[in-house]
């Protein structure tokens, strides 16, 4: 076969004939990974609530100022609630978080979802804050008895070994999330009562 | 020209990373551990193979001037191909290697071998050349994961080697990329002169 | 005030070149006088702007409202191929002294990964069009100086006496690494 001489109307047919194919091609692959896009992320937050939150066997997606909480109940009982957060202070650009506190409002667990921090400096916000070693461990801490903050500007906090800035961006990423829950209880504590008559004590009666 | 000497030929004589400093932003990029240099490699190597062999194919229908945008349309349809099953299928390396998945477009590997080998061989040459091509770049980034993982953290695919506490990180930050792979071509050019 | 910290973290703290590992091949490729890389840097500029903003409102404009993002790679890739070419066709008519001293760079640059890079970076940060023009420039800008920084000490080392094995592209990773090593410092600024 001999090549196609190089004159317009060729080469305008050609590459839109190329494109067109190509595009086709790409819409139809979009169509078949589209669900499994979805269903992976979808896959990711699960096993993110499931590790921040105490045993549950039911969750209730609920959206306050356009955050999304994601409340876990075992049986009838509350058990706590997950908050993604986000601050954009970080060492690499933005640090995005779910953090569960239970349900006297003290975190039980966090994950971090996303980070662009230093390899082997800031990345290790991963296990970091929750190795009880020193005072580093936030589990088990109150916010609402007192403002995570690191030791450098007076907190109680240790940070991460020479990563002052990603371990202050991220103690900020956990104040948000509890920030984002103490507004939302407070707002819909009477439904929550009602929701869960039977539960455990709500935290925002515990303050 | 035979089929094993052609995939040889990527993977030793004409390494693009150690013999011909092609597709560096990667290479330097997404190596800070074997596991992600390992899954750049293999992602480069599937739009290579897919990229050599329609290109192969489609060669007499181009006509000559517009070859080079032609490719690049075919070449980005593979890319995006990829990016998507990535990210449905391995969302964890998708994640790890984020912006160098659709960057592989502007690979100089893979324009390269589309211009010097596809558009001049038949279709089974030039799917075993990015075959070859591919190998070689997954092999090269593989290796230069593994050293700067070694070095920067003790370990290799994750696991432990000596213990962490003795890892100097500077290997797994930006200037380690550039000096380890200085030292690793001076390796490979000593190994192959000396043969 | 956000465009300032833009400016400083384009330029300095996540250099083009030195953190984010972008451009490497003309970095390696094009540096070895000052005059080379000013050149270089100065097409990279001009391109890597105007095509932030088309790519930008493209995306805006065509591939969010028809629901067809996962063509951006293609259509980003077309855009900056054709538009190196019509900068070129341009600049020979408008402006001859111009296309004397960026001429011979720009058919180089459609696979310069930057230009996608930052194109499809400005996309991803979620940045307002004027955003995106302070950070293309300062991309750019940051580019320039990595390269002209490195051209001048590679003007040195001809002076220097390198083992063999080391001549060439090594050494030159070398000195990349130890530059990269000094930008680190610039980590933490903003």
């Amino acid at each position: 076969m001999k090549k196609l001489e190089s004159n317009l109307p060729n080469m305008v047919m050609v590459l839109t004939a190329i494109t067109l194919i190509a595009s086709f091609l790409l819409a139809s692959v979009y169509g078949v990974t589209k669900a499994p896009i979805e269903l992976a992320k979808e896959k990711k937050k699960e096993v993110a609530i499931k590790n921040v939150l105490p045993p549950f066997n039911r969750i209730e997606n609920d959206t306050i100022e356009g955050i999304v909480v994601y409340k876990g109940y075992k049986d009838a009982n509350w058990v706590g609630t997950a908050v993604e957060s986000v601050s954009k202070n970080g060492f690499g650009g933005e640090i995005k978080i779910i953090v569960g506190f239970d349900a006297k409002g003290c975190i039980f667990n966090y994950t971090v979802l996303e980070q662009k921090e230093t390899p082997g400096l800031g990345t290790k916000m991963i296990d970091w804050f929750k190795t009880s070693k020193n005072k580093q461990s936030i589990l088990g801490k109150n916010i609402a008895q007192e403002e995570l903050k690191v030791s450098k500007d007076g907190g109680n906090i240790d940070a991460m070994t020479a990563s002052t800035i990603s371990s202050r961006a991220f103690l900020e990423a956990v104040n948000n999330a509890y920030s984002t829950i103490s507004h939302y209880d407070t707002h819909t504590s009477a439904t929550q009562v009602s929701d869960a008559a039977t539960a455990a004590t709500p935290w925002v009666e515990n303050k | 020209m035979n089929a094993i000497k052609i995939v040889l030929n990527g993977i030793l004589k004409e390494n693009p990373v150690f013999v011909l400093l092609l597709g560096m932003c990667p290479t330097l990029g997404t190596t800070s551990s074997a596991i992600n240099g390992l899954g750049m490699g293999i992602a480069t190597m599937f739009v290579l193979i897919g990229s050599n062999t329609v290109i192969s194919l489609i060669k007499n229908v181009i006509p000559d001037k517009i070859r080079i945008p032609a490719f690049v349309v075919v070449i980005a349809a593979f890319v995006s191909i990829i990016q998507m099953l990535m990210e449905a299928y391995l969302p964890e390396l998708y994640a790890s290697l984020g912006l160098f998945i659709p960057l592989i477009v502007v690979n100089c590997i893979v324009l390269g071998r589309a211009e010097a080998f596809a558009a001049k061989n038949g279709v089974f040459h030039s799917a075993l050349d990015g075959l070859g091509m591919g190998l070689g770049f997954s092999l090269a980034l593989t290796l230069l994961g593994s050293t700067r993982e070694l070095l920067g953290t003790g370990k290799i695919f994750n696991m432990f080697i000596y213990p962490e506490h003795y890892g100097m990180l500077i290997f797994v930050l930006a200037p380690g990329a550039f000096i380890v792979l200085g030292f690793l071509i001076v390796f490979v050019t000593k190994l192959q002169t000396s043969k | 005030m956000s465009y300032i910290i833009i400016f400083i973290a384009a330029v300095f703290v996540n250099n083009i070149v030195l953190s984010q590992f972008l451009g490497i091949c003309p970095f390696l490729g094009v540096s070895k006088k000052i005059n080379t890389a000013l050149g270089m840097s100065g097409a990279v500029a001009f391109v890597m702007t105007i095509s932030t903003i088309i790519t930008y409102l493209l995306q805006k404009y065509v591939l969010e409202q028809f629901d067809i993002l996962f063509l951006q790679t293609i259509v980003f890739i077309l855009i900056i191929s054709a538009l190196v070419q019509l900068v070129e066709i341009i600049l020979k008519k408008v402006s001859p002294p111009l296309y004397q001293a960026l001429g011979v760079f720009l058919p180089l640059i459609t696979t310069n990964c930057t230009i996608l890079g930052v194109a499809i970076m400005t996309i991803q940060k979620d940045y307002t069009l004027l955003e995106g023009v302070v950070f293309a420039i300062s991309t750019a800008l940051g580019f320039g100086l990595a390269l002209v920084i490195f051209a001048g000490i590679r003007e040195q080392l001809v002076f220097a006496k390198i083992p063999k094995a080391m001549q060439g592209a090594p050494i030159a990773l070398l000195v990349a690494g130890l530059l990269a090593m000094a930008f680190m410092g610039f980590t933490g600024i903003v």
